[in-house]
This record gives structure tokens, sequence and C-alpha cells, in this order.
């Protein structure tokens, strides 16, 4: 068939499917009974067209037509999470569990790196000076004041509403980025963890040498479980990304990294709601002046929580 | 004839219209930045795909109007001294994050940058981008970043034959042209047909066409130095005239 022939015959039919891919987009009508067959009719004409080679034009307008078609059919209701509720207590612990290997050893890294340069702090008084400034460590030191003129005295409610929204402006951040870093061969990640375990060392082995132990322990304690646990899950996520394009296994790197990418999703934006709720727990709670004993009864029976919950929930029932 | 198909074949190329395919489908024979989408019709669909430019002119505007929201925000929630602060940190965070995912998803595919830019993101099968794979491209522009101003990011897209960057490779998805090529075609004029002198094979035929149909919107110097190129089909006198009308023999019509 020739090229005007077989444009008079079919105009007709993509006239009326590009009609009705426009009212069906607009929401004009529900009325889709007709669409598949036009739709089948329509790729069957591009393929003639272009097998036979009529014309360059027409080829381009039936595919962008057949473009329109495909996106509205086969378009697909994938990513819809199935509700907050059942993501927190089923999806997202599992996802966690599917990966214990590479959390449990992110968990030594941090709290060993943490714990030697503690030790090695405690016998080295000035080498936080190697790593920080003098007003950096100053400030910390006022901050957690034993005498109680830091972190433990009243705030005013409106200084802990800009807490709380400088956590999650600045912890989900640190938690996303370190997630994404991990796409370097797991070094951003790595970076990132290794950075935060030589400063919480230091910190921590400094502010007990300055007697601020009972201070500084109660009040990070409380969020502790939720924001420690989180970031070292966003690191899991990261190092999972690096890990497959250093060994893709039986895939291709890309195939191995696509894998890594979906399965890791649970966990970043599990750990970014846990981020969340440490928010809420670090500018409401940990800075009240309460008892060190009650804050740190509190904060062990948050640490248990997060373990219980980590562990055990969403084993039972397979759905 | 050999000789007849080269000048047929450059003319053919000359008259390909910018990005589109005229001719056979065949990926391993032209260079260009289409990608094929093969539907369960079991047709190919050609989806154009944009490069670094035009994305980062995109990405551009998005920024800009980022910072323009983030300061309008700052603007209005000054008012509220200690709140005002949380919820304006808040509201940066989400306009960060977020911002991108929220449009891709909503809005076709499409920030406000790229529905300037006329870009589009979809999946790499063509259909619209879902939550999951648009987390995973806007968060992984971090590892794009690295080492610094995006250069992963850039030596991924012009590395791969689909300008994916890091973050589309891990979320499969392309970053296309959303609007129909500007093909400047018109109808063929209408002219006495005249058969070619000689037969020609699909290929010769299309080149013939693909001419007559854009020679309305060539510049004459173009057009005659483009017509001049097929001499055994086309004589002396007026080889435009003749193409055109050679075109319109090759379409169906009859004298």
């Amino acid at each position: 068939m020739k090229l005007e022939a077989f444009d008079a015959q079919g105009r007709p039919r993509w006239d009326r499917f590009a009609r009705l891919l426009a009212a069906l987009e607009r929401g004009e009508t529900d009325d889709a009974a007709e669409l598949p067959p036009l739709y089948r009719q329509l790729c069957h004409d591009l393929a003639l067209a272009r097998e036979r080679q009529l014309s360059g034009a027409l080829v381009a307008e039936l595919n962008e037509l057949a473009l329109a078609g495909h996106r509205l059919l086969y378009q697909a209701r994938t990513g819809e999470i199935r509700g907050i509720g059942a993501f927190l207590a089923r999806d997202f612990p599992r996802a966690v569990r599917s990966e214990l290997p590479l959390v449990a050893s992110l968990h030594v890294l941090f709290y060993g790196l943490a714990l030697a340069l503690a030790l090695l702090a405690w016998a080295h008084p000035d080498l936080i000076y190697s790593f920080m400034s003098q007003a950096n460590v100053t400030e910390i030191e006022q901050m957690y004041d034993p005498s109680g003129a830091g972190a433990g005295h009243e705030r005013d409610s409106g200084d802990d509403a800009t807490m709380f929204g400088f956590y999650i402006w600045n912890n989900v951040s640190i938690a996303f980025r370190t997630f994404a870093s991990g796409l370097a061969f797991g070094v951003g990640t790595l970076a990132s963890v290794t950075f935060n375990a030589l400063n919480f060392g230091l910190v921590a082995s400094h502010l007990v040498r300055a007697g601020s132990a009972e201070p500084f322990f109660s009040f990070v304690i409380g969020h502790g479980a939720f924001e420690l646990t989180a970031i070292l899950l966003a690191a899991a996520s990261g190092m999972r990304l690096g890990l497959a394009v250093l060994a893709p296994g039986a895939r291709s790197r890309i195939a191995a990294l696509r894998a890594a990418a979906l399965s890791s999703l649970p966990i970043i934006a599990g750990a970014a709601l846990m981020l969340v709720i440490a928010a809420g727990i670090e500018a409401f709670w940990s800075p009240r002046a309460l008892p060190a004993a009650a804050k740190f009864a509190v904060g062990a029976a948050l640490w248990v929580l997060v373990a219980l919950w980590l562990g055990s929930a969403g084993r039972s029932r397979a759905d | 004839m050999l000789a007849l198909a080269h000048v047929l074949g450059k003319l053919a190329r000359a008259c390909a219209f910018g990005g589109v395919r005229a001719f056979t489908y065949d990926p391993g024979r032209m260079i260009d930045t289409i990608h094929a989408v093969q539907t369960p019709e079991g047709v190919d669909l050609a989806l154009r795909v944009a490069g670094p430019v035009p994305r980062a002119l995109a990405w551009g505007v998005d920024t800009l109007l980022q910072g323009g929201i983030a300061l309008g925000l700052q603007i209005a929630l000054s008012a509220f001294a200690g709140f005002g602060v949380g919820l304006y940190l808040i509201g940066l965070f989400a306009l960060l994050w977020f911002y991108p995912v929220l449009f891709e998803v909503r809005a076709h595919g499409q920030t406000p940058g790229k529905r300037l830019m006329g870009l589009r993101v979809v999946q790499e099968n063509g259909t619209p981008v879902g939550w999951s794979a648009s987390v995973l491209r806007n968060f992984l522009l971090v590892a794009d970043f690295l080492p610094l101003l995006y250069l992963a990011g850039l030596v991924s897209m012009i590395s791969d034959t689909s300008f994916r960057r890091l973050g589309d490779l891990a979320a499969g998805t392309l970053v296309v042209y959303a609007d129909a090529p500007r093909a400047p075609v018109t109808r063929i004029p209408d002219v006495t047909p005249v058969a070619p002198p000689i037969p020609l094979t699909l290929d010769e035929q299309a080149a013939v066409i693909a001419f007559a149909e854009r020679a309305a919107s060539l510049s004459p110097e173009r057009a005659a130095e483009l017509s001049a190129i097929p001499r055994s089909l086309t004589g002396q006198d007026d080889p435009r005239a003749s193409l055109i009308a050679q075109a319109a023999h090759l379409v169906g019509r009859t004298a």
C-alpha cells in the first residue's frame, strides 16, 4: 500500500485513539474498553509504516502516539507503601534482619573504633585537639557542664521545636548521604562511619575525664538507641550498594546494583523514620532536667525496645 | 546503481529528521540517541533520551526554584520565632530531598525545570516513573556529585548510550524528551506525479519522499544542493521539482 492510501485508511482510527487518550488523561471519561484494540491496531500500523519505510514524518507521529498509549496502558502501580504501620511492624524489621551480617559488622566497626579511640584518648589526653579546635572542645565541655548549666537546663518550648527541626534537617540528611555515597565502592559510607566513631569516642573520653560522664551519657542514652542504630542501618544500606558494585557475583554490575538498591530502600526509609523519632526524643526528652537514674532507666528501656522491635517484629506470619 | 545507492544514502542521511529514525530500525546502523523499547505488542517504540546539557539546565532551573521557595519559607515563618525556625528546617529538609520526587511521581515525570526544558523521567520500559525509582534516582544524586561538581554523573552519562547517570542506572530510569519532535514536515505539494526513470529500492524511495516532505522548509540553496546529488534520477533542468514529482508518484498519487 502506498503512503497516501495508508494514511487515508488509518487516519480516522489514529485520531480516535488520540482523542480517547486525551479524554482519559483529563479524566473526562473512564470508558477505556476501546483503548486496547485501538492501541494494538496502532502498534500494527506503526510496525507496517516502519517496515515499508512509508515516511519518516508518519513513523515519528505514530511512534509518539504509541508511546503515549504505552505510558497509559502499562503504567505500574509500584512502590505503593502498604501503610506506615505495616511497614514499621513487618517489612522494615524483616529487611533489617535480611542484612544482619552487614548490620552487625557495622556495629562492631563503629563501637570498636569509638572504644579504641576513647582508650587512646584516655592515654593521650591531647589527642582530641588534633581533631577539634580549642573553641569546639570548650563548647562541648560547657554543654555537658556537671554543674547543670549546659544541656541539662530547662529550655523553653520554642527552642525545643527549633532543635527538633534541626535534628531532622541535619541527621536525616546525613543518613541519606551516608546511604548514597556508598555507591562509590562503599568508601563514602565507611568514611562517614569512621568519622562519626572517632568523634564519638574522642568526645566521650574527654568528657569522662572532665567529670561530665553523667550529664553526657544521660543525655545521649535516650535518643541514642534510635539515632545511632538508624545511622548504622543507613550505613548498612550504603554498603549494600558499594558491595554490589565491588562484587556483583554472577550478575552484571548494573543488575547487581539495581537489585541492591531496591532491597536497601526499605532499610533507608525505616532508618529515616527512626531518625525522626530520635529527633523527637533528642529535642523534647533528652534535655529535660530529670534525675540521671530516671534518664538511664528510660534510655535502657528504649535500647531494649529497639533491639526487640528489629529483632523479632514481623517474624510470626507469612505476610 | 551502486553509485546511485551511495548518493541516495547521503540524501537520506541529510533528510533524516532530528533524532527520529525514518528508515529501517537497526540500532547498529545509525549512531543516534534513540532508546528502543519493545512493547508486548511486538513493536519497537523509540524514546529520545536527553543528554547532559538540557538536563543540567533543568537542574539549574529547579535549584533556583528551590532556593526561591526556601527564601519564601524563611520570610513567611520568620514571624514565629522558635517554632518557625523548627518548621523552616523541616521544610528545608523536605525541599532538598523530596521536591524532585514529588514532582516526578505526581506531575508526569516532570519537575518544573524538566517541564521548561521539555524533559520527562520515565522507567526504562517507557512507563511512568514510580515512587521507589524516583526516590532512588534522586537520593543517588549525592553519588553522582562525587568527587566534585557532578563529575561521576557526567562521566556515567557520556559513557552510557542512553545518557544514564549513576542514579538512573540504579533506579532503571531514563530522562527523555517529552514532546514530539519538531519535524518541519509539510504535505507533498500537488504536482503532476512522475514515475522515477529507474526502479528504486525502499531506502531510496524513502529518501526521495523525505526530501519532498521537507522541501518547503529548506532554504532554496540547500534544497538545490540536496536535489543535485542524485543526477541520474533528476536530469539537469529542475532537479528539485523533478524529485518532488517523483515523490508524489511514490506516495501513490496518479496523474
